[in-house]
């Protein structure tokens, strides 16, 4: 297992280098962006350019790159959106929003989302499945920022209870902080939910007409004790790992919802830099949602090992 | 030996049947074959809710096709004024039924306020003033006293609303509407104010009686409003012989002079039918741009859909042939191959967007170049789909037989393992295209892609024009909204149908 592991992080290590080296050259073949004159920063840029080396072949200028982000974790200097910022400053301020937005939204999603697929399971072929399973559907088809729409319409227009926009400041644990995030974590959640009842009830489906649950009842357990200690622990196979791959993933955030909703996030951040022909910040989110992607799938893969004894024996091979 | 010579040449005459007369207890199959499509059709026919789906969906795409032919307007037709304005059909408006009236709610109408429609409707014929939806009476102290001041919720008609606005023109057109006029009997030109007569009001050309200090109507004793239409001969622009208004003698001059040209009254609805040849006529109402809704939906929604076919295609395609090679050879090249779709697949799409539409849409255009970035990593669930497919079948029987027989690879690969895999190829095509429309949408609401040039708008334009007058005007986010929710759904339940139809071993899975 643990080989299996090391051999994972190394491949990744190498998907992620390529990558970068690939959106890196990508990045720095496009024209600079001007410079204003006279401001004072733009000194400071030039220097940090020509230190960066950005005359140089884009190996060399790739190295130097390298060299900079490994000893000094220096990414460069924001040349047009936050004139002679730091990126990895500018970056860091940003992702508290995105890391407490994504949180919330999870730690209120899963355990519903969980129970409701459970519940679809149990009552399989009922009317309070085939509603949870159609709502399911139809809130999986519907983009997020279709209900973004609605809960800024409904609840803070119509019923006045949400701000629009998310209140700016960094007193991200206060009452206040928590109910302008509200709207944008309950669109957040929305895919979420509806993602882990479908995953949990279709697992959970399968594993109840196993035979092994069969086996659970003749040997005396009730329906309860079979479903708690057989059922619900096989099906989390499944169910965990999404579990820890979302975690993972809320730092990445959602492009649209911040912006919807104004959060002050990596995901607005990108978008800027994006609009804003901001490369250095660029390159920055770049890496860093590659990073996230890549990780994600390692976590997840990697957990199926430690929580299956069954697919930890297969990578022996 | 010789036994086997005595029944060599039996004659025929010496043969007979053994169950001549015996009854068949086999029944014989009676029912027609069905090939594989029709039995995945039928399976199809079965599940109520893909039925609807599909038409649902049918309808949506008959909409996209059908609505900008209907539509009165087409993407390129601006109105500088109706913006953000709700629906409206003047034929359905007039059977005052309460739809498509382009009626909008004013909350707390004061009396003045009243008095300000009614000037509007008493001018232009037109009263905008729908129906009051509501009365609130509040006490107000007012000079040391409790006064009642009762406010209205009214319902308003905003293209009747806007009433009568200031346009300069230059003489020959002043010439042409006055041309119109006696054409038509519209009156589009109305008397001209002197804002010195209205307390020098220079930025509501509605009031045109008079008015005290705070812009409040004075009516005379009767409660009628008293004209103070100019008749100033001295500030008049150009001569006016057309259609006059009520209580005219001829004295009212209808323009005034403004640097070479000539500033008028105009009433706004009868411009736009002077200008357009027809009333406002918005089913679904204008968005921030000014253009028809109706129209747009149906031209994003025409963008969306022929932009996520094509884009499935080419990927299906690609994927099919990029796993079919790797599932069927296997080993190294298997390997190779799925490192590059690795690293493909790493790349954050937002990045290869971005990075596509900064280097190719210069020199490709911006539509192609929108297109080889779905491209580049929307095949690889498509390869790894076929992939796991030709793994499973590639060891069965009837490959081997086919490769004993001497079929070559290609025939191997797309002849005899390809058509089995080919329930799942259309499955994953039906839920390819929302993918690819809910990406495009959102690309474009983000405004990372701007596509406005080349489709005129598309429903992510649409949709964040919309956003920013959630408040103000919830109608432009309602139907983008309502088109995609719709399109998203029913696309997955005919997907979901498809599925279920074509491999009906994993019914109601979901992978």
């Amino acid at each position: 297992m643990l080989k299996y592991t090391l051999q994972r992080i190394l491949y990744m290590f190498i998907v992620f280098m390529i990558i970068t080296l690939m959106c890196f050259v990508l990045i720095r073949m496009l024209p600079l962006a001007p410079l204003p004159a006279g401001d004072p920063h733009t000194a400071i840029v030039e220097a940090r350019r020509e230190a960066m080396g950005y005359n140089k072949p884009y190996l060399e200028q790739f190295w130097m790159f390298l060299k900079n982000v490994v000893t000094k974790f220096d990414w460069g200097v924001s040349d047009k959106l936050f004139l002679g910022q730091d990126v990895v400053d500018i970056f860091t301020q940003r992702l508290p929003a995105t890391v407490i937005v994504n949180l919330y939204s999870i730690i209120f999603a899963i355990p519903i989302g969980i129970a409701l697929g459970v519940f679809a399971a149990l009552k399989k072929n009922t009317w309070v499945d085939y509603l949870i399973s159609t709502l399911t559907m139809v809130v999986i088809s519907v983009p997020s920022f279709v209900y973004a729409f609605l809960i800024q319409y409904i609840f803070s227009f119509k019923l006045g209870w949400l701000p629009f926009l998310m209140k700016s400041g960094t007193d991200w644990f206060s009452p206040a902080m928590f109910v302008s995030m509200l709207p944008a974590i309950m669109s957040l959640a929305f895919g979420t939910i509806a993602g882990f009842t479908r995953t949990t009830r279709a697992e959970l489906t399968e594993v109840l007409t196993s035979e092994f649950m069969l086996l659970a009842r003749t040997k005396g357990l009730t329906k309860a004790q079979a479903t708690v200690r057989h059922a619900l622990r096989n099906c989390f196979v499944v169910v965990v790992p999404a579990i820890i791959g979302e975690f993972v993933s809320i730092l990445g955030g959602s492009l649209i919802i911040e912006r919807i909703f104004s959060i002050p996030g990596v995901g607005r951040l990108t978008i800027d830099a994006i609009n804003g022909q901001d490369y250095p910040i660029f390159m920055l989110t770049t890496c860093f949602y590659t990073a996230i992607g890549l990780a994600a799938s390692l976590v997840v893969d990697i957990s199926y090992g430690f929580i299956d004894p069954r697919i930890r024996m297969g990578s022996k091979k | 030996m010789s036994m086997n010579n005595e029944f060599e040449h039996i004659p025929q005459e010496k043969f007979q049947f053994v169950q001549m007369d015996a009854h068949l207890h086999d029944q014989r199959l009676e029912t027609k074959s069905r090939t594989f499509m029709q039995d995945a059709m039928r399976r199809f026919a079965k599940n109520k809710s893909s039925v609807v789906a599909t038409w649902i969906l049918a309808f949506l795409v008959l909409f996209s096709i059908v609505s900008p032919m209907l539509s009165m307007y087409n993407i390129n037709d601006k109105d500088k004024l109706y913006i953000n304005y709700p629906s409206y059909v003047p034929s359905i408006a007039k059977l005052g039924l309460g739809i498509m009236d382009g009626a909008k709610v004013h909350s707390s109408q004061n009396d003045a306020s009243m008095d300000y429609w009614a000037g509007i409707a008493q001018e232009t014929g037109m009263d905008p003033a729908l129906r009051v939806v509501g009365e609130h009476v509040t006490q107000v102290k007012y000079r040391g006293q409790m006064v009642d001041r009762k406010t209205y919720d009214l319902e308003v008609n905003r293209y009747y609303e806007l009433g009568v606005v200031y346009r300069v023109f230059s003489y020959a057109e002043f010439e042409k509407i006055q041309a119109w006029q006696d054409e038509t009997g519209i009156q589009v030109i109305y008397p001209y104010v002197d804002p010195a007569d209205i307390n020098g009001i220079t930025d509501n050309p509605n009031i045109w009686y008079e008015v005290d200090g705070k812009g409040a109507a004075q009516k005379d004793k009767d409660g009628n409003f008293v004209p103070v239409y100019s008749t100033n001969k001295a500030i008049e622009g150009a001569e006016y012989h057309s259609l006059r208004v009520e209580g005219d003698d001829g004295s009212y001059i209808y323009s005034t002079a403004k640097s070479g040209a000539v500033q008028a009254r105009v009433c706004y609805y009868n411009y736009y039918i002077y200008l357009n040849g027809h009333e406002p006529t918005y089913i679904f109402g204008t968005n921030s741009m000014g253009q028809d809704l109706f129209c747009g939906v149906g031209i994003g929604a025409r963008f969306s859909l022929i932009f996520a076919i094509i884009v499935s295609a080419i990927n299906l395609t690609i994927g099919a042939i990029y796993g079919a090679i790797q599932g069927y050879y296997g080993g190294k090249i298997d390997l190779y191959m799925d490192r590059i779709s690795d690293i493909l697949s790493g790349i954050p799409f937002v990045v290869v967007i971005t990075l596509f539409q900064r280097h190719l849409s210069q020199k490709v255009g911006i539509v192609p170049s929108f297109l080889f970035a779905f491209v580049l990593t929307g095949w690889i669930g498509m390869a790894a789909l076929t992939r796991k497919q030709f793994y499973r079948f590639k060891s069965q029987e009837f490959v081997m037989a086919a490769r004993t027989l001497g079929a070559s690879d290609g025939r191997l690969m797309f002849r005899h393992v390809f058509p089995n895999a080919i329930g799942t190829i259309i499955t994953s095509c039906a839920l390819v295209i929302p993918n690819v429309i809910r990406s495009e949408t959102t690309i474009t609401y983000l405004g990372i892609v701007d596509l406005s040039s080349f489709a005129g708008t598309t429903i992510g334009t649409l949709l964040s024009q919309g956003n920013a007058a959630v408040t103000t005007a919830p109608h432009t986010l309602l139907w983008p909204s309502l088109f995609l929710s719709l399109l998203m759904i029913s696309f997955n339940l005919f997907g979901n149908g498809l599925r279920d139809a074509f491999n009906p071993t994993t019914r109601g899975e979901d992978d």
